[in-house]
């Protein structure tokens, strides 16, 4: 980490990634900070979950952890990060363990990156620990691997931001051994873990997404830091490996949003597409009536819950007014520039007997002069 | 990923098992850098030195030159099989590590050239030795010392490596485990840079190869995933890469097409195919529009197939799916024809039959 002495500025994050539990992200961040204290940084464990672990348990020795905040919730206690007492002692740096982590109702921030920010404004610099699996827009492929709906994720925005983001490798066999050595969970605990996520090949495939999330984040970083180059024009792409690294005109990603479910799954997959591609991204709704408190109220529920959703992803939303989608979509999408529509693909039961009058068709046949990308619904195939 | 009776992990480890004892064969485990400094050596040791503690018969084959206080800490506490020097080259000592017999060899800069006229000319293939005997190897490595990236890593270093290790060599590892670590704290990593460049330039040199070795492990554990699949009798429906599909035919200006294709695949790290299903008679103007769509293709170094078939649209979604695409590119056609309306185009019924991949649709 450069340099970490308190300032006015924005304090530094640097964030652990991993694929599973007990790959020995908190290990490498507890790690860092008995160093860097060690070299004299004012260091502070904002907050550690041990899970038991003896050799993790035994690095934070000697080092000054903030007291956890308690909270009551129905009837029960709970634990939580005490962001204001972190504050209060303001150090220089801070250790804080799963970033993804929702906090119990009735604490002052719904999730622990949002602590984390605060934490950063206040120029106190954070390590902290996370899963690939817990970002926003991996959450479907995700599922798809594995079974599994993380429900405790965050915007890729929020890890896009970090100063420095580090893989914490382990291959799966190995982490598979520790998991039956009782290094991991409880004899109970993985007994069941063993039986559900880790199943070796959804822990390769993890694996793989994170190393390739790394590098993408690397990847990122350095585009940053290059002087803004010349955009070339799309028949100057050169063969050569290094193509990915010349500044294309940028693309602009035009999604279209619904009531339907499957529009969180587009909302992911388009921002994920726009973030790799460097691409503005931005989330329409077409509706006849543009007052949508006289739209139904469930759907409209729907709807609001997933404009909402673009807009927590760092996605501008606007409500267009028209009878018809398909040409109120397309003429946007002229007016604004955009290079690629984002579609949902309808599904099965919802597609019209007659070829040609489905929205999918309907846009594709009138937006002949612009990309439109039809995204398909990622689902698990039955198990069995 | 699903469609698949799995066996329970216990028996997945049964049958891993006993697949080693009949190959009495040791496991090589590698830890790949991305430049002098991430912490290999001390990893290794570390994984060594936790080995020992539950048990296992561990000693050290080789060191780098030159360990650091926290390294010859813990080697006070491990037993060391020293090398041996030929001609002022230093060199494992084979011959005393088999004699010794432990379960469990480290052995650091795997890249080393032996000495002349020694049994193997590089240390790797002592490790070959080592691990046909069914010793058990875990090793260490730069990525600047692999065969087949020695003039990328050169390009980017402007320096130049000799001894090296094939990739193969490393891609046949039981497992890969990457150090990572942010190009800043890499202390020794100056080794690697040129010092008539800015540090700024050095630093993105180092990210550079910092990107490559995370994209290296990918690949190999991509490659132990498909093997592993095979092994195990699972179909394979989705995987951590994306791959795209461009499909040409002979009426479309696909060069727009073909190049999105390179510059997104690239973006993405993932991979590029181009096919085109062949289509009998064609005039000498569509017959020069393909040659020109395949040429572009092989030249931006798609994986470029020819598909032989009555119905394009199958052919296509069976490439597809044997592929594991995730992504289809394909063009409008140059106009729309009247039946398009009553049965659908090209475009429609790829749009309709590809299930679990994203099709883009192209202005033509």
């Amino acid at each position: 980490m450069p340099d970490a002495s308190p300032s006015s500025h924005r304090g530094l994050l640097k964030i652990y990634l991993g694929y599973a539990a007990g790959v020995g992200k908190t290990y490498s961040m507890l790690q860092e900070a008995r160093t860097l204290a060690r070299q004299g940084v004012d260091m502070v464990i904002g907050y550690f979950e041990p899970h038991n672990r003896k050799d993790t348990i035994a690095l934070i020795e000697g080092l000054e952890i903030i007291p956890r905040k308690r909270i009551q919730y129905r009837g029960a206690t709970f634990e939580e990060m005490d962001t204001e007492a972190i504050l209060r002692r303001h150090p220089a740096m801070c250790a804080v363990d799963e970033f993804a982590h929702t906090n119990v109702p009735g604490s002052e921030r719904c999730k622990r990156w949002e602590d984390v920010q605060v934490i950063l404004d206040a120029g106190i610099s954070v390590l902290t620990t996370m899963n690939v699996q817990h970002l926003e827009s991996l959450n479907d492929q995700v599922w798809q691997v594995s079974d599994v709906r993380v429900r405790e994720t965050l915007p890729d925005w929020v890890v896009k931001q970090a100063d420095e983001v580090v893989m914490v490798d382990l291959p799966p066999t190995a982490l598979l051994n520790r998991l039956r050595r009782g290094q991991v969970y409880g004899p109970e605990k993985a007994q069941q873990a063993l039986q559900n996520f880790f199943k070796e090949s959804t822990l390769v495939l993890l694996r793989e997404l994170a190393l390739r999330q790394t590098a993408h984040q690397v990847d990122v970083r350095y585009v940053e830091q290059e002087e803004p180059a010349a955009t070339y024009p799309d028949h100057e792409v050169r063969a050569l490996p290094a193509t990915n690294h010349i500044v294309q005109p940028s693309d602009r990603i035009l999604i279209y949003v619904t009531a339907d479910p499957s529009s969180a799954m587009l909302i992911r997959r388009g921002r994920r597409v726009a973030d790799y591609l460097r691409a503005d991204c931005f989330a329409v709704s077409v509706h006849p009536d543009a007052d949508l408190r006289r739209m139904p109220a469930a759907p409209r529920e729907r709807l609001e819950k997933h404009l909402n959703f673009a807009r927590n992803l760092h996605i501008e939303t606007r409500l267009l007014q028209g009878e018809n989608p398909a040409e109120t979509l397309v003429d946007f999408a002229r007016l604004h520039q955009v290079t690629q529509i984002y579609l949902a693909r309808a599904r099965q039961a919802l597609r019209m007997p007659v070829v040609g009058h489905s929205l999918v068709q309907q846009v594709v046949r009138l937006a002949r002069d612009m990309q439109v990308t039809i995204v398909a619904e990622r689902r698990r195939q039955p198990e069995h | 990923m699903s469609n698949m009776t799995r066996p329970d992990p216990e028996q997945l480890l049964r049958r891993v098992q006993a697949e080693d004892e009949f190959r009495k064969h040791g496991r090589l485990k590698i830890f790949l850098g991305y430049a002098p400094g991430v912490g290999k050596s001390f990893r290794m040791l570390d994984e060594g030195r936790r080995r020992r503690l539950r048990g296992e018969d561990v000693v050290v084959g080789a060191i780098q030159a030159g360990p650091s206080p926290v390294i010859q800490e813990i080697l006070r506490k491990m037993e060391l099989i020293p090398l041996k020097t030929v001609a002022g080259v230093p060199m494992i000592d084979v011959n005393a590590i088999l004699r010794r017999r432990p379960e469990v060899c480290l052995v650091d800069g795997l890249a080393y050239d032996n000495p002349p006229a020694s049994a193997h000319a590089k240390r790797w293939q002592d490790v070959e030795e080592l691990l046909a005997s069914g010793i058990s190897v875990i090793g260490s490595v730069n990525l600047q010392f692999i065969e087949e990236l020695r003039d990328e890593v050169e390009r980017i270093t402007g320096r130049e490596v000799n001894d090296t290790i094939p990739l193969s060599f490393v891609k046949m590892a039981d497992e890969i485990e990457v150090v990572d670590a942010p190009a800043d704290m890499c202390k020794e990593g100056g080794v690697m840079l040129r010092p008539e460049a800015t540090p700024a330039d050095n630093q993105q040199r180092l990210m550079e190869l910092r990107e490559k070795a995370l994209l290296l492990a990918a690949d190999v554990v991509d490659h132990q995933l498909e093997t592993y699949l095979q092994r195990h009798g699972i179909e394979q429906l989705w995987g951590a890469q994306e791959r795209i599909l461009v499909c040409v035919t002979p009426r479309l200006r696909a060069s727009t097409m073909i190049e999105s294709g390179r510059r997104n695949a690239d973006r993405f790290h993932g991979e590029l195919f181009v096919v085109y299903v062949n289509e009998p008679d064609l005039r000498p103007d569509e017959h020069a529009s393909l040659e020109g769509n395949l040429s572009l293709a092989r030249r931006l170094n798609a994986q470029v197939s020819l598909l032989e078939s009555e119905e394009p649209i199958h052919a296509i979604m069976e490439f597809a799916r044997q592929h594991g695409i995730t992504q289809i590119f394909i063009g409008h056609s140059s106009r729309e024809r009247w039946w398009h309306r009553l049965r659908g185009s090209f475009v429609d019924h790829v749009i309709r039959e590809a299930e679990g991949m994203d099709v883009r649709v192209f202005p033509n």
